[in-house]
């Protein structure tokens, strides 16, 4: 029994001491991720960044995740975690990582931090995004185009900036086509809950809405929108074999190009803090093909497509009116500026619905 | 034929007490099995599930403050359960705490109040978790209706209050529309025991939480009658015991802990309230409570075990970059084999030939 207790511990310490040699002239990368990887959006998309960064620099780094973190508690630790590994360059790829990344960041000085959608940044924790509601804006126009009932139903995940921007500029959008467009908004309070997004996916329908639209993470809602024939947008990924007849496009969350270059500055020893929102011109996403609409939407789409990444059309092109009839102030010259989309806390004029906190 | 789960006469004191060895050989065993067929060095897997976390500073701290919730938790619901009254709502009880000790952080933030935030954070936080297991308590009490599922449900209504004043009137002013309160001012915050870990004031709270509850069961009066009123209640009621006045007692202290459990965790290692602050603490102290047989030292050993696999679980997918599944169903095989064990130390199988009996009952 004793001579198996030894075996035992003095095959751990090998094995462990091998582990250790192989590893060590790796730059080690972390991510930390909110759902499965198999989620088929938000944290999928993340996957997939990680593993073209790893086709593309394989060979000199070493990469780690931990999938299904909670936003509370937990989080801190499980960042802290990839830290005490080894990991010299942490992406947390969910808001709600925003303080316990903060805090790791405090105690990990030589550790490099990205935080995704997030505001708050250290001298080694950087912020990185996209400017998604461009995307809301091409959606905007084909979902006006497209409807017949002028309803569109819009699940939301929570009443931050970057979802109510996002309403905001679909509704815009939708209204350059259909003044009197409605919008049916439906709060569903998570990122990811299969079930409660087909229940606000059905309620939404049987709301009138024959064209629905999420913030929220999985295909549930394309999988209702197609069972019930009608359409729908993608999020995150490509979700079309969900509705081969439902979906229009989809915004796809395109992270490789970044994470490959954030990771090669940290191979150059360039890496510094930055805040990085990019849009359709930086390829941090990119529209899904267009599909189940007639010829002339789908001109209409790219035409709005490159008209966005030119730079030529802004979705929050002065005069914004908000729900109280009364035009924002306009900060960036002819269009609303980085700041005020980034801390949207109000609908415009035409969404017949009340900002949950306001 | 049939088989049948049928109580030992005579248990024996030796096995009781190596059946958790059983159980985590047994554990180690199927490992063995599963990451041999996965193609992975079950012994990195050992190491990094059980040594590794046990071995160093930094894990040993983080175990103690994944366990801190769930034993104060689960000392509270022992007492209940060893009572006969069923709480299954401490997960909302802890919520309640959190948000009443949170109102005095909320209330307080920015001004110069002083080193007697805290204190009263904790005890308002006791006071209301009490108070909101008692509702459950005295619906049984008075009107007879299940404290299972009263309690249960208002675990519903206390997690959409809390996610009402986060995003509502205690919301971040400067948190662009989160769902989050600011950070809690620092005399708000638990104090940290040692300095760069997050080990914090409320781990030392939870030991002396688990050394009342032994003195409690062990030592006096009220913890008989609580054993007692559970184990015989009609021999109890020969005895002069009041049953219902116990189910009130121990909800209310159950209720009391858990949302002491609640602020100190939002008040230590959260630092601020927003909605998911307990990933169902409430709910696993009931399996830590059960684990650790009602017993106040048992539930401490059996919450630090869980904590261990939780961190354990973490550094296996760190270090062997294994999937969460695999280290989920690890975990599960590990509480199976524990159960398993402890059940076949009370019970055994035996297989019933009913023909053969009902011959014998008409022969």
């Amino acid at each position: 029994m004793r001579k198996t207790l030894l075996a035992l511990a003095a095959g751990l310490l090998l094995a462990g001491s091998v582990g250790a040699a192989s590893a060590a002239d790796k730059l080690k990368v972390g991510f930390i991720y909110l759902g499965p990887i198999g989620d088929l959006g938000w944290t999928y998309q993340h996957e997939l960044a990680r593993q073209a960064l790893v086709k593309e620099l394989g060979d000199k780094i070493e990469t780690t995740y931990l999938e299904n973190v909670p936003e509370g508690p937990d989080a801190e630790r499980a960042i802290e975690q990839l830290a005490r590994a080894g990991n010299k360059l942490i992406f947390t790829t969910s808001f709600g990582y925003m303080d316990p990344t903060l805090k790791v960041a405090k105690r990990y000085p030589n550790v490099h931090f990205e935080h995704a959608t997030g505001y708050k940044r250290d001298k080694n924790m950087s912020t990185y995004s996209a400017k998604w509601y461009q995307g809301r804006y091409i959606q905007g126009l084909i979902a006006a185009k497209m409807s017949k009932s002028g309803v569109l139903g819009y699940i939301g995940s929570f009443p931050i900036p970057e979802v109510v921007s996002g309403i905001n500029a679909t509704m815009l959008a939708a209204q350059t086509i259909n003044p009197n467009i409605k919008v049916k908004i439906i709060w569903a309070n998570t990122w990811f809950d299969p079930g409660k997004e087909a229940d606000a996916a059905k309620a939404l329908i049987d709301q009138g809405a024959d064209i629905i639209m999420q913030h929220t993470d999985s295909p549930a809602a394309m999988q209702i929108a197609s069972e019930r024939g009608k359409l729908a947008f993608g999020q995150d990924s490509e979700m079309i074999k969900f509705g081969p007849k439902t979906q229009l496009t989809s915004i796809l969350d395109t992270w490789g190009p970044y994470y490959i270059a954030r990771v090669k500055a940290e191979l150059d020893g360039t890496w510094k803090s930055e805040d990085s929102w990019g849009g359709l011109d930086s390829h941090m996403f990119a529209m899904a093909p267009y599909t189940n609409m007639p010829d002339d939407v789908k001109k209409m789409a790219e035409d709005a497509q490159a008209a966005i990444t030119a730079g030529k059309l802004h979705p929050f092109k002065c005069p914004v009116v908000g729900q109280d009839g009364k035009a924002v102030e306009c900060k960036g010259g002819d269009h609303l500026d980085d700041g005020q989309i980034l801390g949207m806390n109000f609908y415009v004029k035409g969404i017949d619905d009340k900002l949950p906190g306001k | 034929m049939q088989l049948v789960l049928e109580k030992r006469a005579e248990r024996s004191n030796t096995i009781a007490l190596i059946s958790p060895l059983i159980a985590i050989g047994l554990t180690i065993v199927t490992m063995v099995i599963l990451f041999a067929i996965l193609g992975k060095n079950p012994l990195l897997a050992l190491d990094a599930y059980f040594i590794a976390p046990l071995t160093d500073g930094y894990s040993l701290q983080e175990i103690a403050v994944k366990a801190t919730p769930l034993v104060m938790i689960a000392i509270g619901l022992s007492l209940c359960y060893l009572a006969n009254a069923w709480n299954i709502g401490a997960e909302g009880q802890f919520l309640i705490g959190a948000v009443a000790g949170s109102w005095i952080a909320v209330k307080t933030q920015g001004t110069d109040a002083g080193a007697w935030v805290l204190p009263a954070m904790l005890l308002l936080a006791a006071a209301a978790g009490a108070l909101y297991a008692l509702i459950p308590a005295i619906c049984k009490v008075r009107f007879g209706a299940s404290e299972i599922l009263t309690s249960l449900m208002l675990v519903y209504v206390a997690d959409l209050f809390l996610d009402y004043l986060v995003r509502g009137p205690w919301r971040d002013p400067h948190g662009f529309n989160f769902p989050t309160t600011a950070e809690f001012d620092p005399v708000a915050t638990v104090p940290l025991l040692i300095d760069g870990g997050r080990l914090h004031l409320g781990s030392i709270i939870a030991l002396l939480v688990v050394a009342a509850a032994a003195i409690l069961l062990g030592r006096t009066i009220k913890g008989f009658e609580i054993r007692m009123v559970g184990a015989a209640p009609r021999a109890a009621r020969f005895g002069g015991f009041n049953a219902n006045q116990l189910v009130i007692l121990t909800f209310a202290v159950s209720g009391a802990l858990a949302g002491l459990a609640g602020i100190i965790e939002v008040a230590g290692p959260v630092g601020h309230l927003q909605p998911g602050i307990s990933p169902g603490y409430g709910f696993t102290a009931i399996i830590v409570a059960f684990l650790g047989r009602l017993n106040p030292i048992g539930i401490l050993i059996a919450g630090l075990f869980l904590a261990l696999t939780f961190i354990g679980g973490e550094q296996a997918q760190i270090a062997m970059k294994i999937p969460l599944d695999v280290t989920k169903v690890f975990q599960g095989i590990l509480l199976f084999y524990v159960l398993a064990c402890d059940s076949l130390i009370l019970y055994r199988f035996r297989l019933v030939f009913p023909n053969r009996q009902v011959a014998r009952g008409t022969g």
